[in-house]
Order: structure tokens, then C-alpha cells, then sequence
């Protein structure tokens, strides 16, 4: 068993509205000076020893980001 | 004319879908279970509103990979008419049968309330007892409505009338006030190049009885009856 972590997030220049409203919280606070926060998802997936990089990437672009509008990145490979 | 309407876990407004057509509309309508790999003998599908997989991952995206999804596909390669209201929208979407992407609304709030709408193109199955540029009130109730589409793809909905319904004001206006969710250049729905896969996120089920505050809606299930006249 081999665990793979995929973080999921918007791609730049795509606004970003709970980022901003998270922004908006911490600033709130008196965190001045923060420009941007970028919100995502993080997923771990247990998968069968011996499974490479390619087949995760398949999982990542058919359903785990929408290729359009989300871009990924993996920890673990 | 046959109409099917697509049950999904978590989706809502199926019973809504199942009463306009068949107590309203007065055409005969039948449940579909997502979890069916063929389609009965419709005319006409639609996936209703709702929060199908509890809106997991991404609204619509478990839905996609639905078993029913497949008989869809090849449904709407042959030519049937199908319709996505709402979660249907996003699920359309996400499978890739309608271009672009639904997001997040820019309030990050669940927008629940009237809206108008603008028809731009009357010329598809789902439109024609509407006429162009009619404004219509109907509801909204989604999270995640803010259309997008990258510009060069933008451009070619909008040189080919896949944009068929937009945001605007009581006057017909696409003021940035009357764009609820901030889609881009106001779309509140898109139909396929070949005008035969219609999704929007207003909820025409919701107002076709004067009971309900419009009868707007229900002109878009008459247009699919006045579709049916038309081929036959």
C-alpha cells in the first residue's frame, strides 16, 4: 500500500470568492498586509503498491480537478 | 412526447419535475434510477435540481460518473433532447455533455431567490414558445452557479447561440446588480452546439403554476411539446 496526497486548487487569474472572503476574515483580525489567500482540497489516497505517477494523474484529470478551471499537485509519488 | 426524469442520491427536485410534467404539462413521465445503465422509451431527459453526493468534491462531479451518465451520452449522440436544471446543469457539466464550468457564486453564499432572465435564442427544442429577448422570472437556489468559460471558448458560445438564457434586470438589462452569482457575461444557461443538451440554473419547475409566483417556466416544458409537433 502506497499513500498518494493530492492538493487541489484554482488556477490562477480563476477568482477565488472563499479565499477572498477568508482574506477578508483575517484581515478583520488585524493580519494587515496579507494580498491573497488561495483555498483548495486535499485528498489522501491508500493505493495498491506498484501503482505509478501516470495512473494517479488519470485519477487527478478525470475526476479529482476539473481540468478547465482547477490545477493539482501530488506529494508521495 | 415521453419525458424521463433522473433520480440521483441527493438530488431534490425530481418529485417537482415528475408533477409539472404530468399534472401541469399533461405529458406522461417516468422515474429514472441513476444506477440503470439504459434508458426506458423517452423523448426527453432531464436531470433535476438537488445536491447529488451531498455536492462532494465538486457539485455534479460524483453524479457524472453515474452509471446513467453512459446511456445519457449515447442518448444525446443520437440526437434526444436532454435537460439539466440546476444540479443537472452542473452534472452536464461535469460530464463533459455541456462545455465550461459552474463555480463557486462570487458571495459565497447559497443564493435562493427570484431572478430575471433573458431568453437570447428561441431557435432551440428547449426555447421556441418563447420569443427572443422575452424576460422571464424564475428561481434560483444554488451555491455554485457562477458560469465559466475561458474567452476563446466564450466567444464561440456566443457566435453560435449557445448561449440561450442570461441574467438581466425587470427591464431586460444585463446590469452587474442583476447577475446573481457573477457569471460570466451574465449566463444563467448554455445549450450544446447541436441544441439538443439544454442546462440552466433558474428552475423553470419551480415557477410553471401561478400558485408559485410565475408561470415563466412552465413555457419551456411547452416548448419541447411544440418541438415533438414539429418533428412529427
Amino acid at each position: 500500500m502506497a499513500t498518494f496526497r493530492v492538493i487541489i486548487t484554482l488556477k490562477p487569474g480563476i477568482l477565488d470568492a472563499q479565499g477572498q472572503a477568508i482574506r477578508r476574515g483575517l484581515l478583520a483580525l488585524g493580519f494587515e498586509g496579507i494580498q491573497e489567500v488561495r483555498t483548495g482540497r486535499y485528498l489522501e489516497i491508500d493505493v495498491p503498491e506498484g501503482w505509478g505517477e501516470e495512473k494517479i494523474r488519470a485519477m487527478c484529470e478525470g475526476l479529482l480537478a476539473h481540468p478547465l478551471v482547477e490545477e493539482y499537485r501530488l506529494e508521495g509519488c | 412526447m415521453r419525458f424521463g426524469v433522473v433520480i440521483f442520491p441527493g438530488s431534490t427536485c425530481d418529485q417537482d419535475c415528475l408533477y409539472v410534467i404530468r399534472k401541469v404539462l399533461g405529458a406522461p413521465a417516468v422515474p429514472v434510477w441513476h444506477a440503470s445503465s439504459k434508458l426506458p422509451e423517452v423523448d426527453v431527459v432531464i436531470l433535476p435540481g438537488g445536491f447529488s453526493y451531498g455536492d462532494y468534491l465538486r457539485a455534479g462531479a460524483i453524479a457524472a460518473t453515474s452509471p446513467v451518465m453512459g446511456a445519457i451520452r449515447r442518448f444525446a449522440q443520437e440526437g434526444g433532447l436532454v435537460l439539466g436544471i440546476c444540479n443537472g446543469f452542473q452534472i452536464l457539466v461535469e460530464a463533459g455533455l455541456l462545455p465550461g464550468a459552474l463555480l463557486s457564486n462570487l458571495s459565497t453564499r447559497f443564493l435562493c431567490r427570484t431572478v430575471h432572465v433573458r431568453v437570447e435564442n428561441p431557435h432551440t427544442p428547449f426555447t421556441r414558445a418563447y420569443h427572443q429577448g422575452q424576460v422571464l422570472r424564475l428561481p434560483i437556489a444554488h451555491a455554485a452557479g457562477r458560469y465559466y468559460a475561458p474567452s476563446p471558448l466564450l466567444t464561440e458560445l456566443e457566435t453560435r447561440g449557445q448561449v440561450v438564457f442570461r441574467y438581466c434586470d425587470e427591464a431586460g438589462q444585463t446590469t452587474p446588480e442583476a447577475n446573481p452569482n457573477g457569471s460570466v457575461h451574465h449566463i444563467a444557461g448554455i445549450c450544446n452546439e447541436r441544441g439538443n443538451v439544454l442546462g440552466l440554473m433558474p428552475h423553470p419547475e419551480r415557477s410553471s403554476e401561478s400558485a408559485l409566483g410565475s408561470e415563466d417556466g412552465l413555457l419551456l416544458f411547452h416548448s419541447l411539446l411544440l418541438q415533438a409537433e414539429a418533428v412529427r
